[in-house]
């Protein structure tokens, strides 16, 4: 008789995304699976492409600016600052003291938002439904100051090449300390319902196991570098704006030498602290003064200069390749989104786990699709 | 009279699925009319005032041991399955017990009942109700039969364990 | 009159059963539907919204709406699908769980009884168990991938759970020493003191494994929406959905009930032996009191005419009510049912509270916290159980009772958390990754 098993389970290969709703967007993961065990992955990236950085070559400096705001379009804030400190870099502008420090304010607002919606989603992800409605509860009063300040909520194009395009409205510096006063307990809030949580604990501790090496060599930025143990930020490391002026911590996981899902989450929770933390010191040191900088309204860098600018963003480093031909559009821009590269490290950690935790890994690192596939 | 055709309908639904059973070609669709089979013999116990066998037949029969059976038909390969049809070639043995069961109930039948020495039913204590009946049988007259069998049941399951550890490692 | 009502009940004993089943029917889709309700307005609360508002003054009509909307839709049978199959899963699951209502004892009158079966335990268990059946079959015969990964996690997951379920109930049957649910919860009347407190051990483990063996979180894996879109009625639309969503509630109040009977007393009041404690049997007149006034503070403050005048209707007809019910003749009537109700809304309370609490399990967390805990625990609880009735013999006080129960649940389980916390397997599996 020939042996035929049919309990023989061989391995399946199937498909998560591009619409799913743990995948945050359009990613597409392809999985091979030993039962519900992943024993290879390959993300498929692409469906939200939309050539931004070839756009940039056919607009004005200051035309491309609104663009990149659709990049991570989460934080708006943040790209918009990296785009336009790269450029002013390029131009050797100087940027008044009260302009740095909106900047900075708006930023780490927008690095607090970023940080809610992530916090949201990934307890959603793994089945905790409560903590998302909490968390867009706060983003919505960080959103309310956007709104108040340039009109938009989520794209909000708030920076311009050499400072600020309108001055702070009256009652910003009072929005923006009652807000970091009122956060501070709502963090508090949301640690009760997770940080301690037996089953919260079980889903992402020792889970997405990243090694502060192959972090490293996988040029992996932002909290899930920090998570691993690697204290590398470039606020402290490389400081733009007036961020060598403020204290503040740089958060690292638990481990030393790795780190898991759980180490990330607490490196996000301690950021939000460290950015009211900055807040509070740079609404002390608003002074009044002018916000825009010498910088003319025709924007035309001269022929032949390249210029690498990096701001930490909220997922990690942003960077900038700015190259300029004389004219009044870029010759290239090039940008280094933390989430498309952060992503490669998707397959080391998410090799042996179970599906269900390709949930939790795909929320840890923290992506937004907008941003990697640009 | 009514017990007599409710027993009429419970058999004839019990044997008509038994006979699904075994045509389907379905494994599922198999399992489902073997679970209507149980459900009627259940339905003949409770008959008998036999209220405990009847609960037990659903819990163990019905409730679980068909549950594995729907989970490993699910886990193989039904079209593959369906297509060998690895029993077909056994008709001719199958016909055979066949004929061998059919002599001889038709002896039986043709003897009459009154041929074959059955025991009297006992009828438990009035004060007891046909579980604790069951129980006091199971646990005092026959201790020694059901703890070996249950170490049986117990050795059973741990072989199979091993063996299915040791063809995954 | 009385005697009339008497002789129809003794002539037509089969008819009074249908009434009784139809009644407890009606009631029952009333409870599930108001469930659902009551479960997004309860969640709303907790985070931070309104819930459902639209239909009816706040959103009180939404289960009609709801209703409605799931009748009229389509019922979509996807291609591929095994036809009879998919039909019939969803009625299986429905018929399930209404069925175990007929052993509930809701009272200690005959009335409040629709049957009184000598093995109501295990027909419960029986029945309930055919559930499953239900879910694997619909994940089955959908033809589609995310419903039958979802129907082999719940088959998985229900059978597991079976079993420390199983051994609780097991533990007081004991400790009660029938299978009869009124004979149950008369042992706890006659012993005073509630089953919970010989089997905190026990209760503990048949919540849990009651919390699993309903889908809901945080065992809700296989429904779990962001892993498999929704489990194994995925395919499933229009009234053939409302069937397995019927299922899942009637299930939640079902298990609620049978932990009520079983641990809680049943229809009994708390501490019904302590006379001091009398006066909470005037709380059923006073808790409609307190939905009146809540109703007509809301009332006043609503904006629409229409809804405005029916919440005061409302409230008139609560305050009403607590009236009629504060007659002492029907006040001793109603204690049994409102008790029992009682209780069986604090638990399902604590259904929501729990989806609005925990993240979701992992399956083989999910296995773990079976087979390694709850088992080991309800196996150590069933023999320290049948070791403290030895010991204890024949009609011991209650205080013994109570405090050797308690010392053997503790033993066990203190013995169970060092022999299975010993090593978790995680552990091993981090060394291998980190290299440390």
């Amino acid at each position: 008789m020939p042996e035929v098993t049919y309990l023989d389970a061989d391995e399946l290969v199937i498909n998560m995304g591009p619409q799913h709703p743990a995948t945050h967007g359009v990613l597409r993961v392809k999985l091979k699976l030993d039962g519900e065990r992943v024993t290879g992955s390959e993300c498929i990236i692409g469906y939200l492409h939309r050539g931004i950085e070839k756009i940039a070559e056919n607009r004005t400096y200051q035309q491309f600016a609104p663009y990149v705001d659709r990049m991570d379009y989460v934080a708006a804030v943040t790209n918009g600052m990296g785009y336009c400190e790269a450029v002013e870099k390029l131009l050797g502008a100087e940027i008044p003291p009260r302009a740095q420090y909106t900047r900075m304010i708006l930023a780490e607002l927008q690095r607090i938002a970023s940080h809610l919606l992530w916090l949201g989603t990934h307890a959603l992800d793994l089945g905790a439904m409560t903590p998302v409605f909490y968390t867009f509860r706060e983003r919505e009063e960080i959103l309310r100051i956007f709104e108040n300040y340039c009109g938009a909520r989520l794209t909000t194009h708030a920076f311009r090449i050499g400072g600020l395009l309108y001055d702070l409205y009256d009652g910003f510096e009072k929005e923006v300390r009652k807000f970091s006063d009122m956060f501070l307990g709502k963090i508090d809030e949301y640690e009760q319902l997770l940080t301690k949580n037996r089953i919260w604990l079980e889903r992402t501790q020792n889970v997405g196991i990243l090694k502060a090496e192959d972090a490293i060599a996988y040029a992996v930025t932002g909290p899930v570098l920090r998570g691993s143990g690697v204290k590398w930020d470039v606020r402290k490391a490389q400081p733009y704006e007036a961020y060598d002026k403020v204290e503040f911590d740089v958060p690292v996981g638990r481990h030393e030498g790795w780190g898991d899902t759980y180490d990330r989450y607490l490196v996000r929770l301690a950021e939000m602290r460290q950015s009211v933390r900055i807040i509070r010191q740079a609404v002390e040191r608003l002074e009044s003064g002018p916000i825009f900088g010498k910088v003319g309204k025709i924007i035309k860098p001269p022929a032949g200069f390249e210029v690498y600018h990096a701001i930490e963003s909220p997922k990690g480093e942003l960077g900038y390749l700015v190259v300029s031909d004389g004219t009044t559009h870029p010759y290239r821009v090039r940008v280094r989104p933390p989430s498309f590269v952060n992503l490669q490290a998707f397959d080391l950690m998410a090799r042996g786990h179970l599906i269900a935790d390709v949930v939790a890994i795909i929320g840890t690192i923290d992506i937004v699709l907008g941003e990697v596939d640009r | 009279m009514l017990a007599q055709s409710v027993f009429l309908i419970l058999a004839v639904v019990a044997l008509s699925s038994g006979v699904m059973v075994i045509t389907r070609r379905n494994p599922v669709h198999s399992v489902i009319w073997l679970i209507v089979t149980l459900f009627s013999v259940g339905g003949i116990f409770l008959l008998q005032y036999a209220q405990f066998l009847f609960a037990v037949q659903i819990i163990l029969y019905v409730g679980g041991i068909m549950v594995l059976y729907l989970f490993v038909i699910m886990l193989i390969r039904v079209e593959t399955v369906a297509k060998q049809a690895p029993y077909s070639r056994q008709w001719a043995i199958g016909l055979g017990a066949v004929l061998v069961l059919a002599c001889e109930l038709m002896y039986g039948v043709y003897k009459g009942v009154e041929s074959f020495h059955l025991g009297t039913p006992s009828r438990p204590p009035v004060d007891m109700n046909n579980t604790e009946a069951v129980a006091g049988v199971l646990y005092n007259n026959y201790m020694l039969p059901v703890e070996i069998a249950s170490l049986l049941l117990l050795v059973a399951m741990v072989g199979a364990v091993l063996m299915a550890k040791k063809r995954f490692e | 009159m009385f005697n009339d009502a008497v002789q129809f009940v003794e002539n037509y004993p089969l008819l009074v059963a249908a009434i009784k089943i139809v009644i407890v029917f009606l009631v029952l889709s009333g409870v599930v539907a108001y469930m659902v309700l009551a479960e997004r307005k309860v969640l709303a609360f907790m985070q931070a919204r309104l819930g459902p508002m639209r239909v009816g003054p706040w959103g009180l009509f939404q289960p009609a709406a709801d209703g409605l909307k799931l009748l009229l839709k389509e019922d979509i049978i996807p291609a591929g699908a095994d036809k009879f199959v998919f039909l019939i899963a969803p009625v299986i699951s429905v018929v399930a769980a209404f069925t175990v209502f007929a052993v509930i004892p809701y009272g200690p009158s005959s009335a409040l009884i629709i049957t009184d079966l000598n093995v109501g335990l295990l027909f419960v268990v029986a029945v309930s168990s055919l559930g499953i059946y239900g879910i694997i079959l619909g994940g089955w015969a959908s033809n589609s991938h995310y419903p039958l990964l979802g129907s082999l996690r719940s088959a998985a997951q229900l059978v597991s759970y079976e079993i420390p379920a199983g051994m609780a109930i097991v533990g007081v049957l004991l400790v009660s020493n029938s299978l009869s649910l009124v004979k149950i919860v008369e042992a706890q009347q006659s012993s005073g003191l509630w089953n919970f407190f010989l089997q905190p051990l026990g209760f503990l483990i048949f919540l849990i494994a009651a919390v699993a063996e309903t889908n809901r979180n945080p065992f809700d894996l296989p429904e779990a929406e962001s892993e498999l879109t929704a489990g194994f009625h995925t395919e499933y639309s229009g009234f053939r959905f409302a069937l397995y969503f019927m299922a899942e509630y009637t299930s939640m109040v079902l298990v609620s009930a049978l932990a009520v009977v079983l641990f809680w007393g049943g229809w009994l009041r708390p501490f019904a032996s302590v006379a001091a404690l009398d006066f909470l049997n005037y709380l059923p007149p006073v808790s409609l009191l307190m939905i009146a006034g809540v109703v007509f503070f809301f009332a006043r403050r609503n904006p629409v005419p229409a809804e405005k005048w029916f919440l005061v209707a409302v409230a008139a007809g609560s305050a009403v009510l607590a009236g009629v019910v504060a007659v002492p003749v029907v006040i001793t009537a109603v204690q049994p049912i409102f008790w029992f109700t009682a209780k069986v809304f604090a638990l399902l309370y604590a259904f929501i509270w729990y989806r609005a609490t925990f993240p979701r399990y992992r399956y083989d967390q999910l296995m773990n916290v079976g087979w390694r805990w709850l088992i080991p625990l309800a196996l150590g609880n069933l023999i320290a159980t049948a070791c403290v009735l030895w010991w204890a013999g024949p009609n011991p006080g209650r205080l013994k009772l109570f405090f050797a129960m308690l010392a053997a649940n503790l033993a066990v389980a203190i013995v169970v958390a060092l022999l299975v916390g010993w090593r978790s397997p995680t552990a091993a599996a981090v060394e291998k990754q980190t290299g440390s």
